[in-house]
């Protein structure tokens, strides 16, 4: 995941804002908010993920958006324009459902056909246009099939063609992978990201497999119970986490709650349990303020030389997984579990259960985070 | 030993049943088709037809319905009153399930116990109040009294079967044709009747068969010129014992057999619409 960093240059990051969501609330039954002060933008051309676990309001967003929900507050504002008042079918919006929602007594031709018959375009026109998304999509000759012949995966290329055929300016998908195998899946996912540049179509994508977020986004915007915890690039997330939730929802993550003894600059002492951490303040903390460690295992140094690292501690290996590419041991500091992740290369130094090692890590893999809101 | 010999009295008792159930269901319905072809003015068998008899067997029955105004004027009542009622009762019972299938509609349960009541009250208060309702309206003894009484019979069915259907339908295909700029009427006539058809077919069957076999409202509001097949054939009983109902009758069932046959083929058909 670290080779997120290699980013391909054309991945939007500056832009037009072409999606606002402004102070946006969803309630169903006038109790319970589904979703929360929403403040939101989609840039032109990006491809954005909300991603977060079931039941955290993304998939909520989605249909406001589309227009099959309506916000129970606040403005939501398509290239500028409130969109309030306009049905889904007058949005332009291209969208891919869960379950593709293919037509199933049309052929793909036909499928493909129905929203520019919708628009009334002439026959030549359509037919036209249908060939170009199937090819897009890589399924030249399929027009006289049901989508029932159709595998899985060429289901969910048509109904990327079909979202796409009437070239609306912006795709919202709905966890559209779901239902595929892991490695249809993740051929998907690079054929999805090869489809939305060469077209430089703006996405909206909603998933809960932060694998997948990763792997697609120019940006991620991470739900939590109704509210979105942080929006940033992917790389940006992994390594800069602002809450503890989004530590251990992207990647893994050792969290040690702790309180702050000594703040000194860029840095600032926690006491977890009888141990004194030295950490980096991701925002103000004072002294006395409870926060959260999050370190990240592969951050995590064993047995090093006395001395190299600012934090260093003794712990018991209570237990080890060999995992491939990497050792998982598991070992616990004050009383909290504490994964530490080597990569198996030569001399990387096996341990055994039982045995006492040191770990060691920089102040800087130890991020002080302010603790979640207790509604999590 | 003894489990397979009890087992297999079993069995045989099983398949007795069966055929006794069968026979009592079936048996009054097919002893009125050879009966039809008396060519005595009998309802029993002569004893030349349980000889096989060529002579003791005619068409005159047929000949007679063929050519006897009432009945010809009766046959016609059917369809028209029948196909009228029909179509009212899918249009508004198809409208009324899509309507009961949106979670957005207020008093749901109590708006489908309203349109499915014609099925549970008896037909004979339902057919007195209707009287005295259509009456006070000039419909009684109108064609067009008949036919709304008949859809009021025939809607429930509709209702019944195309929200069976509704429920297996996928509410996201509604979204994506609205997603993909069709209007509710475009999405309703491309996609969701195209895959409800067979409920809205079933249901239209039913009330049409609901109609076509309705004798107590015709009683109530029906005059001399609204009679309808069984109500003429109500006729027939009552006052001319006449075997011409028999050949009727048999008719009927041949209609039956068809319109069952038509059922089949369409469902089968349906897997793979042209």
């Amino acid at each position: 995941m670290a080779d997120g960093s290699q980013r391909a240059p054309e991945a939007v990051t500056e832009g037009r804002a072409y999606v606002e969501f402004d102070g946006v609330f969803k309630s169903y039954d006038g109790a319970t908010l589904v979703v929360r002060d929403l403040e939101l933008t989609v840039r032109e051309g990006e491809f954005l993920t909300l991603l977060g676990p079931s039941g955290s309001g993304k998939t909520t967003c989605l249909m406001m958006l589309a227009g099959f929900e309506a916000p129970s507050g606040g403005a939501i504002r398509i290239a500028g324009a409130a969109v309030e008042d306009v049905p889904p079918r007058q949005r332009d919006i291209g969208m891919v459902f869960q379950n593709y929602a293919l037509f199933p007594h049309m052929t793909v031709g036909q499928n493909l056909a129905f929203p520019l018959e919708a628009r009334h375009m002439d026959a030549a026109g359509t037919a036209e246009r249908v060939a170009r998304a199937l090819e897009l999509v890589r399924l030249q000759g399929y027009e006289r099939r049901r989508p029932g012949q159709l595998s899985g995966g060429q289901q969910q290329r048509v109904a990327i063609a079909r979202a796409l055929v009437f070239e609306p300016n912006l795709v919202l998908m709905d966890e559209p992978l779901g239902a595929l195998d892991r490695r249809l899946r993740e051929e998907m996912q690079f054929e999805i990201r090869r489809i939305q540049r060469s077209l430089g179509v703006t996405v909206v994508y909603v998933t809960h497999d932060q694998q997948e977020a990763m792997a697609m986004s120019d940006r991620v915007a991470v739900f939590n119970g109704g509210r979105i915890e942080q929006v940033a690039a992917p790389e940006v997330l992994y390594e800069e986490p602002m809450r503890p939730f989004v530590a251990s929802f992207i990647g893994d993550n050792n969290l040690l709650p702790g309180r702050v003894a000594a703040v000194d600059g860029d840095t600032c002492d926690v006491a977890v349990g009888e141990a004194t951490i030295r950490a980096f303040p991701v925002e103000p903390h004072a002294v006395g303020d409870d926060v959260v460690l999050a370190i990240r295992p592969e951050r995590v140094h064993l047995a090093p030389a006395a001395g190299v690292y600012s934090n260093e501690l003794e712990v018991e290996v209570e237990d080890m997984a060999f995992l491939g590419d990497h050792l998982r041991v598991l070992t616990a500091v004050c009383g909290v579990d504490f994964v530490v992740k080597i990569p198996n290369i030569v001399g990387h130094g096996g341990v055994l259960p039982g045995e006492t090692v040191r770990l060691g890590w920089t102040t800087l893999d130890c991020r002080a985070l302010r603790p979640d809101d207790g509604a999590t | 030993m003894a489990l397979a010999y009890r087992s297999r009295v079993g069995h045989t008792a099983h398949v007795v049943f069966c055929v006794a159930v069968f026979v009592f269901l079936i048996a009054p319905i097919l002893v009125v088709v050879p009966l039809s072809f008396n060519a005595e003015p009998y309802f029993t068998f002569t004893e030349g037809m349980l000889r096989f008899d060529p002579d003791a067997y005619s068409l005159r029955w047929y000949a007679h319905v063929a050519g006897d105004e009432n009945w010809r004027r009766a046959l016609v009542n059917s369809f028209v009153i029948g196909g009228c009622a029909t179509a009212l009762a899918t249009v508004l019972g198809t409208c009324a399930a899509l309507g009961l299938a949106n979670p957005a509609m207020p008093g749901r349960p109590a708006v489908m116990g309203l349109l499915i009541s014609p099925m549970v009250t008896p037909v004979i208060i339902s057919g007195a109040g209707m009287f005295f309702f259509y009456s006070s309206l000039g419909l009684a003894q109108t064609h067009l009294g008949l036919i709304l009484a008949h859809a009021a019979l025939g809607t429930p069915f509709v209702v019944i079967t195309v929200t069976a259907t509704l429920s297996g339908f996928d509410g996201n295909l509604t979204r994506a044709a609205a997603s993909l700029g069709a209007g509710p009427w475009r999405s309703f006539r491309r996609v969701q009747l195209p895959l409800i058809a067979p409920g809205v077919i079933s249901g239209a069957l039913f009330a049409f068969a609901t109609s076509f076999d309705e004798v107590v409202t015709v009683l109530f509001m029906g005059g001399l010129e609204q009679r309808t097949i069984p109500r003429e054939m109500w006729a027939g009983i009552r006052e001319e014992i006449s075997p011409a109902i028999l050949a009727v009758a048999t008719m009927l069932i041949a209609f039956a057999l068809a319109l069952m046959g038509t059922v089949e083929w369409l469902r089968r058909r349906g897997g793979d619409p042209a």
